[in-house]
């Protein structure tokens, strides 16, 4: 493939997950067909109707200095973890790149939730004057992106998309564009999430969204099988590290893949329920693929957004087979992960990445017998075992309450 | 209490809440200057003497205390 001056490649990942604590321990667990799923034990959940949750495997409060991790939120601690295991890996720091031209974008779909919870519990029980100064900083839901600024030394811009679960993936869209429009030469993009507390679990549940197979923990995240019932919570967070491509030759850098397109489109037809159809999402994934310049024959493989819900996994189906055909190689490696909401669209990009540049297609866990849709039984999903192929182009597509859809395009270096 | 008692005390305060070596937090030093303790943290501070030394620092007060030593003076004067 010809390179041109706005050509954008991955030089650099990072992640912090509840498969591993860094991307190569994550990786490896999710090729191994690990689940990152387990049961609370605390004493508030045994009134819950969905009891699980995918856990960090590392506590990330143990990963970094105990003052600079008491003024942050755990969604800052984790993105600010994942984002410099990303920075590390580019050597973006040591080529020379000026702070006025590093941005960062980086989402959350919900915020400092744990310190907005934690901190009105101080307020309830002993009043005004012991909520914490940091209240306010570490509840921001541009809190994340922040932190991961001033981590890296950034100071081109800090944004931070917020779309519920597609937050992640914008912001590697957003990325995407501010190297296209030259307003930075390095920008460090990614997601992070953590809000396993009783409130959040409280309300996905309200809304029916969560697995209540409580009793099968591993089991439980099943995308596109017949018996899902609800996604499964999960924290953590991933972060790319983005450049243009004659930059990063000029420096020597490692490229992992090109993100050669963007699109991203909503679905104007409900607050929270997606399109049957998937029709937004199928717009989404051909915005993206016109704008990489690319057919749906090039295309080899999707990570698909596939929560494990009963009606989303079916409208993504839709979307996949009427954007794509049914060619593609579909993987939903939530049902390892668990859902990690503003953090899923990085993490997703990260494996879709690493699958291009390894070859090899990560299998859907749990999909022991697929719906009966016609879209599901028409895709070729990949179950079981990870599928070694040739491929050099996929999509990540992500979705958010709201109807928001991104799809990303990735191809080989 | 006698200022050398307080100055323990502070000293183990400014460890937990702005990570400062206790050997570090001796009267002559400013604490934004020497220790990089910013406002946010002073607010912490304020709020840990409070429950250690039984001392509340009004917040008219907090932005006159520079130094170690002034803390250790405005704790000396006020306690009960």
């Amino acid at each position: 493939m010809s390179t041109s001056a706005t050509d954008v490649v991955v030089t650099g990942l990072g992640a912090t997950t509840p498969l591993g604590a860094d991307v190569p321990s994550t990786w490896d667990a999710l090729l191994a067909g690990r689940s990152g799923v387990s049961r609370i034990t605390d004493d508030w959940i045994k009134d819950f109707p969905a009891q699980l949750v995918a856990r960090l495997v590392a506590d990330p409060a143990e990963q970094i200095d105990r003052v600079r991790a008491r003024r942050l939120d755990r969604s800052q601690q984790v993105a600010v973890i994942a984002a410099e295991e990303a920075w590390r890996e580019s050597g973006a720091a040591d080529a020379g790149v000026v702070p006025e031209r590093i941005a960062v974008v980086f989402g959350t779909g919900i915020g400092g939730a744990l310190t907005l919870l934690g901190q009105d519990d101080i307020l309830e029980e002993k009043g005004p004057k012991r909520v914490s100064p940091f209240t306010i900083p570490m509840l921001m839901p541009n809190g994340p992106a922040a932190a991961v600024g001033l981590a890296i030394g950034a100071k081109g811009g800090v944004h931070a998309p917020v779309s519920a679960c597609a937050s992640g993936a914008e912001a590697i869209r957003w990325g995407l564009d501010l190297l296209r429009f030259d307003r930075a030469d390095v920008v460090l993009v990614g997601g992070t999430e953590a809000c396993v507390h009783p409130l959040p679990m409280a309300g996905f549940a309200a809304m029916r969204a969560m697995s209540t197979r409580n009793d099968e923990p591993e089991r439980a995240s099943r995308p596109f099988d017949k018996a899902r019932d609800g996604f499964v919570l999960g924290e953590g967070a991933a972060a790319l590290v983005l450049e243009r491509a004659d930059a990063a030759k000029a420096r020597g850098a490692r490229v992992h893949a090109r993100l050669a397109g963007a699109g991203g489109t909503a679905d104007g037809y409900d607050l929270v329920a997606p399109h049957p159809e998937g029709e937004g999402a199928a717009r989404a994934i051909s915005a993206a693929l016109r704008d990489a310049g690319l057919t749906p024959s090039d295309i080899g493989h999707v990570n698909a957004h596939a929560t494990s819900t009963p009606v989303g996994d079916t409208a993504e189906a839709a979307a996949i087979r009427s954007s794509l055909g049914e060619h593609v190689l579909v993987s939903a490696t939530k049902s390892q992960t668990g859902h990690l909401l503003g953090a899923a669209g990085a993490l997703e990009s990260v494996f879709t990445v690493l699958a291009l540049r390894e070859q090899i297609v990560p299998a859907t866990a749990n999909l022991d017998d697929p719906d009966d849709n016609a879209a599901v039984q028409a895709l070729d999903i990949v179950r079981h075992e990870p599928r070694r192929t040739s491929f050099s182009a996929a999509v990540n597509d992500s979705f958010g309450f709201g109807g928001h859809n991104i799809a990303l395009v990735f191809t080989t270096a | 209490m006698s200022r050398e008692d307080i100055q323990t005390g502070l000293a183990e305060i400014l460890e937990e809440v702005a990570g400062v070596t206790p050997a570090d937090a001796t009267p002559e030093k400013s604490f934004t200057d020497d220790l990089d303790v910013d406002s946010l943290s002073m607010v912490e501070i304020a709020t840990a003497v409070e429950d250690k030394f039984g001392v509340a620092i009004p917040d008219d007060e907090l932005g006159n205390i520079k130094t170690v030593g002034d803390a250790i003076s405005f704790i000396e004067k006020n306690q009960g």
